[in-house]
C-alpha cells in the first residue's frame, strides 16, 4: 500500500545488514524443514504398506528362518487370500559402501502380491519367471550403477558365502515414491539349492481378503505357532515398517532440539539486526511524528519492516529445501527414500517466520511508538 | 482575528528532583496571517514554546489554542492527526529522511490523508514549484545543499497547506545567500499565500524579515 | 603500535544487549556443534573400546559382521589350536566361541520390542574379551536358564533386573546378573551359556570366535594361517579394527550431520556477528579516525576491530561450552546397522572437543569481523574533525 515505499527505503537503506538477515533466516528455515523432514519422511516410509497385507516373521528376531511347512498352514487361516514368502540376501556388489537392498522371493506369488505397488512390463516379468538366474532391478539402482537389461550382476554374500551372478531381466518402477527402487529381487530357489538342509523363508506376506480382518488373522496365526519351536510375529506391513523407524531410537527428539536451537539462535540475528537499525533511527521517528504520523502507524511501519525481512528469508529458505531435495533425488544413502518436504512443514516453517517477525519487531515497534518526538528529536546519534 | 491564543501557559521540567520553570502563565495571541519572530537567549524557552503550539509537547498547565483546537486537551492520537492537517514544521537541521528523494520527504504528509496518488503529485509538484526544486524532485539529501535541503523541508511544511507553519531556527545552519533565500522565500509564503507563520531565531536578521518580533528572556516576554 | 585490546572490551560492554544476543548466537552454535560431535564421539568410542588390537576376531569368510558369519565347532576347534594363540592360567587356548544372534527382547515400558544382541559364552569369554566386570548380582550358572545383562541396556528392557525372567527366544532365563564392560558395545548386549543358547539359537554353529594373540606382532601370521587354511573358510582381523569398521554406516551419518547442520547455523551466525561489527564500526567513525589522528596506523585499527570480533565470538564460544558441557554423559541408544541391533552409548564431550568449539568460534569472529575491521582501518581522518 501507500506507506510501502517508506518501509522499503528504510530496508534498503542499509542493503548489506538487510541481506544478510534475511539470508540468515532464509538458512535458518532451511535447515529447519530439512530437520523436520527426516521426521516426516521416516513417518512416511512408516505408511507405505498396504493394509491389506500382513508379514509373519520369526517371534525370536528377523534373523530367523520360518519352517516351509507354515506356508500351506497360513493359506489355510480364514481371511488369507493369498500367501508369499521372501528371504533378505543383504549381499555386497563391488565394495562395502555401495549398499542396497538385494533379497530372494518366490517369485510369482511375490510379484502378484505387490503388483499394486510397481509395474513391472509383462515382457520382462516372464522373461524373469523363466529363467532361474535371472533378477529385477528398481529403476533407481539402474540408473544408480548405469546397469542395463541383460547385464550380469555379481554380489558378494555374507550371509550366503561366495559369489552370486544375477542376469537383469527386468526393471520396475515404483508407483509411490515411499517406496524403494533400490531394490534387487531374485528366485529363492536359488539360496534354495544351494544350501536345501538349512534355507527356508526368511518372513512370510499374506494378502488379507479384508483389511478388517487384520487383527484376527494376526492373533490366530501367532497362537497358533506360540509354543511350536518357530513361534511367529504377524503384523500388517504397515507395522512392520513402522517397526524399522523405530529403530532409529531418539532420532525425532534430537532433530526437533537442534531445530529449536536453529531457529532460537536467528531469532537473536534477527532482532539484533532490528534493534540496531531502530537505534539509528530515533531522529526520523521525531520527524515522522512531527509531520503527524501517529504512534500507532509507527508501530505499523516498523513491525512490516520485520515482517519483510522475515517472510522473504521464509520464502527464501522453505523455497530451496522445497525445491532441493525431491528433484535431486536425495535419499540419504537409501535411508530415507523418498525424501521431501511436506505442506505441514512449510506450514510449519511460515508460522515460525511470522513468529521471528513479531519477536525481533516487537522491542523496536514499540518504542517507536512510545518515543515522545520531542525526545527523538533532541537526540543524538 | 487571533488564530492562535495561549492563556495562562506554564512549562516547568523535572531534572533530578529539581523542578526547573520554563515559564510560567504566558498570555499571548497571534493574528491570522501573522509572521512572527520570536527571539531570546538559549534556554529561553522559545523552542519549547513552539512545541507547545504544534501540540508536541504538553503544557504544565494553561492552555493553548489553534483556531477550533484546544491543542493543549488533546490526546496523542488526536494531536497527530490534527498536526498532519494543520501543522507545517521546520527545523534548524532540515530533518529530511536521507533515504527517500526530496519528492518522496514533500509527499510524506500527503500519505496521512486519502488523497490519491495522482492527487498527491499534484500537491508535491506545487509544493516543490513554490520553493522553486521541482528539478530536484528525484534528488536524495545528500545530493542537495544545505540551502536547498531547507527548501525541501519547507515543501513538505507547506504541502498539505497546514494553518500555521512552525520554524525553530531555519537559517541556524545556512550561509547568508541561502539564509537570505529562505527568509525571502517565507515572506512571499505569507505576503502572497497569507500563511500563518510563527519562526524561532536567535539571528536578529532574520527577525527583521518577520513582521512582528517578540523576546523571550526567562520565561519573561517583552515585545 | 597496538591498540590496547581493553578500548575493545569496554566498547562491546557500551552496547551490552547487541554484544549479548550476538554472543548467544555463536554460543547456539557452538553447543550444537559440540553436541553433535559428541554424540559422534560417544558412539565410536563405544565401538573402539570393544575391541584391543591384541586380540583377534575370526568370522566365516565373507561375513559382513558377526551376524552373517557361521562355524563349525570343528572348526572352532581348529583356530582354538593355532599356535598363534595365548595360552591362559591353566593352559587351555585363550579362544573364546561364541554365538550372536540379535533377539527380540521386550522394550521396558512401551511393549514393542527392541533387537538386542544376544551372545552365547563360554568362561573363557570373560578372559579374552576385556573390560568385562560383574556389577550386580552374579555370574550365570552353567547348564541352567540363566543370562547376564548389560548395564547400558538393561534400563532398557523390560523384566530387566537382576531377579527377574526375562524372554528370549521363546523361553524363560533369569537375570542371574549385570555387567559393565567399560562403556564398549558389550553394554549393549545380553550374554548366556553357549551350551544352553545355541540350541535355541541357531543350531550347532557359532558365529564367531575371538582370541588372544600370544604376542601383537604375530597377527599378520595368524592371519595368513587362518585364511589359507583349506579346512576353514574364514576372515581374521584384529578385533579393534573390526569393530572399528562395523560403525562406519553411523558414523558416517552423525559426522555428516554435524557438519551439515552446523556449517549452515555457522554462516547465519556468521552473519549476524557482520552486521553487529558494521554497525559498532559505523558508530564509532569519529573515535577510529581520532585514534588515527593520534597517529595509531590503519592496520593497527584493522587488528584491533578483529580483536573485538574475535573477543566478542570467544565469549560466545565459551558459553557454547558451558551450555553443552551437561549433556556429556547422555544416554541414547539407536540401531547398529552392521549388527541390526540397539546398541547404548552416552554423548562424550572431551577437553578436545570442547578445544574445537572454541576454535569454531574463533574462526567465525575472525570471518565475520574481518570486512568490518577492514572498513574501520579505511576511515579517513579527515572524520575527526566533522
Amino acid at each position: 500500500m501507500k506507506y510501502f515505499p517508506l518501509v522499503w527505503a528504510n530496508l534498503t537503506r542499509h542493503k548489506r545488514r538487510t541481506v544478510l538477515t534475511t539470508l540468515s533466516v532464509a538458512l535458518a528455515l532451511f535447515l529447519f524443514a530439512s530437520l523436520r523432514s527426516v521426521i516426516t519422511t521416516l513417518h512416511a516410509g512408516a505408511e507405505v504398506g498396504s493394509e491389506s497385507r500382513m508379514i509373519v516373521q520369526s517371534a525370536k528376531a528377523i534373523v530367523f528362518f520360518l519352517p516351509m511347512s507354515y506356508k500351506e498352514r497360513l493359506l489355510a487361516v480364514p481371511g488369507v487370500q493369498a500367501v508369499t514368502w521372501a528371504d533378505w540376501f543383504g549381499g555386497v556388489y563391488q565394495d562395502p559402501k555401495n549398499f542396497f537392498a538385494s533379497f530372494a522371493a518366490d517369485a510369482e506369488s511375490y510379484l502378484d502380491m505387490y503388483k499394486t505397488d510397481f509395474t513391472l512390463p509383462a515382457d520382462q516379468r516372464t522373461a524373469f519367471i523363466k529363467e532361474r538366474t535371472a533378477c529385477i532391478v528398481g529403476q533407481h539402482l539402474l540408473e544408480k550403477y548405469g546397469w542395463h537389461l541383460g547385464q550380469n550382476v555379481t554380489l558378494q554374500g555374507t550371509i550366503f558365502q561366495g559369489d552370486w551372478t544375477f542376469t537383469i531381466r527386468g526393471v520396475y518402477h515404483a508407483t509411490d515414491p515411499a517406496f524403494s527402487e533400490d531394490a534387487l529381487m531374485f528366485h529363492y530357489e536359488v539360496i534354495y539349492e544351494r544350501y536345501p538342509r538349512w534355507v527356508q523363508p526368511g518372513w512370510y506376506v499374506l494378502q488379507l481378503k479384508d483389511p478388517a480382518l487384520a487383527q484376527q488373522v494376526a492373533a490366530t496365526i501367532d497362537s497358533e505357532f506360540k509354543n511350536s519351536t518357530d513361534p511367529t510375529k504377524t503384523g500388517t506391513e504397515r507395522a512392520f515398517n513402522a517397526g524399522f523407524v523405530t529403530m532409529w531410537g531418539n532420532v525425532s527428539f534430537l532433530m526437533n532440539s537442534i531445530g529449536m536451537a536453529v531457529v532460537f539462535a536467528i531469532l537473536l540475528v534477527a532482532a539484533n539486526s532490528m534493534m540496531l537499525s531502530a537505534r539509528e533511527r530515533t531522529n526520523e521517528v521525531g520527524v515522522l511524528k512531527t509531520v503527524g504520523f501517529s504512534d500507532r502507524l509507527l508501530f505499523g511501519l516498523v513491525m512490516a519492516e520485520a515482517g519483510i525481512i522475515a517472510l522473504g528469508g521464509a520464502v527464501l529458505g522453505l523455497g530451496a529445501a522445497k525445491a532441493l531435495y525431491r528433484p535431486t533425488d536425495f535419499s540419504a544413502m537409501g535411508f530415507l527414500p523418498g525424501f521431501d518436504v511436506t505442506a505441514g512443514t512449510l506450514a510449519l516453517g511460515l508460522g515460525i517466520a511470522v513468529v521471528l517477525a513479531v519477536a525481533s519487531g516487537l522491542v523496536p515497534a514499540l518504542n517507536a511508538a512510545r518515543l515522545s518526538a520531542v525526545q527523538a528529536l533532541r537526540h543524538v546519534e | 482575528m487571533a488564530l492562535v491564543t495561549i492563556r495562562g501557559l506554564s512549562k516547568s521540567f523535572q531534572r533530578d528532583s529539581q523542578p526547573i520553570v520554563v515559564f510560567d502563565g504566558l498570555d499571548l495571541d497571534f493574528a491570522e496571517g501573522s509572521f512572527t519572530a520570536l527571539m531570546g537567549p538559549s534556554g529561553s524557552g522559545k523552542s519549547t514554546l513552539l512545541n507547545l503550539v504544534a501540540g508536541l509537547d504538553r503544557p504544565t498547565s494553561g492552555t493553548v489554542t489553534v483556531g477550533d483546537a484546544e491543542v493543549s486537551a488533546m490526546g496523542p492520537g488526536a494531536l497527530a492527526e490534527w498536526r498532519a492537517r494543520h501543522v507545517g514544521f521546520v527545523f534548524q537541521s532540515y530533518n529530511l529522511l536521507p533515504v527517500l528523494t526530496a519528492y518522496q520527504n514533500v509527499e510524506l504528509p500527503l500519505l496521512l490523508t486519502r488523497l490519491s496518488k495522482a492527487e498527491r503529485h499534484d500537491h508535491v509538484m506545487t509544493a516543490l514549484g513554490v520553493v522553486a526544486l521541482t528539478d530536484r524532485a528525484e534528488h536524495f539529501p545528500r545530493q542537495l545543499s544545505g540551502g536547498q535541503e531547507q527548501r525541501v523541508a519547507i515543501a513538505r511544511a507547506v504541502v498539505s497547506d497546514p494553518t500555521i507553519i512552525l520554524l525553530d531556527e531555519p537559517t541556524g545552519q545556512l550561509d547568508a545567500k541561502s539564509a537570505a533565500e529562505i527568509l525571502e522565500l517565507l515572506q512571499r509564503l505569507n505576503r502572497e499565500f497569507h500563511k500563518t507563520i510563527l519562526m524561532v531565531t536567535h539571528d536578529p536578521h532574520a527577525a527583521q524579515a518577520a513582521g512582528r518580533t517578540l523576546h523571550l528572556d526567562k520565561g519573561v516576554l517583552t515585545a | 603500535m597496538k591498540i590496547p585490546i581493553v578500548y575493545n572490551v569496554r566498547s562491546l560492554a557500551r552496547r551490552p544487549v547487541s554484544t549479548a544476543m550476538t554472543a548467544l548466537g555463536v554460543a547456539l552454535v557452538v553447543g550444537v556443534f559440540i553436541a553433535m560431535l559428541a554424540l559422534a564421539n560417544g558412539f565410536k568410542m563405544a565401538l573402539v573400546r570393544t575391541g584391543s588390537p591384541d586380540n583377534v576376531i575370526v568370522l566365516r569368510k565373507g561375513a559382513d559382521s558377526e551376524l552373517s558369519s557361521g562355524i563349525t565347532r570343528d572348526n572352532a576347534a581348529i583356530i582354538a589350536a593355532l599356535p598363534e594363540v595365548a595360552a591362559a592360567a591353566d593352559g587351555a587356548p585363550l579362544a573364546s566361541p561364541e554365538v550372536f544372534v540379535p533377539m527380540n527382547v521386550e522394550s521396558a515400558g512401551v511393549g514393542e520390542a527392541q533387537l538386542v544382541v544376544t551372545r552365547g559364552v563360554t568362561a573363557r569369554a570373560f578372559e579374552v574379551r576385556h573390560g568385562i566386570r560383574l556389577v550386580e548380582g552374579r555370574m550365570f550358572t552353567p547348564g541352567r536358564d540363566e543370562v547376564i545383562i548389560g548395564t547400558a541396556i538393561a534400563p532398557k528392557l523390560a523384566h530387566s533386573a537382576v531377579g527377574d525372567t526375562i524372554h528370549l527366544a521363546g523361553r524363560g532365563w533369569l537375570v542371574a546378573g549385570h555387567f559393565s564392560a567399560g562403556g564398549s558395545a558389550f553394554e549393549s548386549e545380553v550374554w548366556g551359556e553357549n551350551d544352553q543358547l545355541m540350541p535355541v539359537l541357531r543350531g550347532q554353529v557359532y558365529q564367531v570366535v575371538a582370541f588372544r594373540l600370544r604376542d601383537p606382532g604375530q597377527f599378520d601370521s595368524a592371519k595368513r594361517a587362518l585364511e589359507n587354511d583349506p579346512r576353514l573358510q574364514v576372515d581374521a582381523r584384529r578385533e579393534s579394527e573390526f569393530y572399528a569398521s562395523q560403525s562406519t554406516v553411523l558414523r558416517t551419518i552423525l559426522n555428516f550431520l554435524a557438519i551439515f547442520i552446523t556449517g549452515i547455523m555457522a554462516i547465519g551466525a556468521v552473519f549476524g556477528a557482520v552486521n553487529t561489527m558494521y554497525a559498532a564500526v559505523a558508530s564509532r567513525t569519529s573515535e577510529i579516525a581520532v585514534l588515527l589522528t593520534l597517529g595509531f596506523k590503519p592496520r593497527s585499527v584493522l587488528a584491533s576491530f578483529l580483536a573485538e570480533a574475535t573477543v566478542l565470538a570467544l565469549v560466545g564460544g565459551l558459553l557454547g561450552c558451558l551450555v553443552a558441557l551437561p549433556i556429556n554423559g547422555i544416554v541414547t541408544s539407536t540401531t547398529n546397522w552392521s549388527s541390526f541391533s540397539m546398541i547404548a552409548f552416552s554423548f562424550l564431550v572431551t577437553p578436545r572437543i570442547l578445544l574445537e568449539g572454541v576454535i569454531f568460534a574463533v574462526v567465525m569472529g575472525v570471518v565475520g569481523g574481518f570486512f568490518p575491521a577492514r572498513r574501520a582501518a579505511r576511515v579517513p581522518v579527515v572524520e575527526a574533525i566533522r
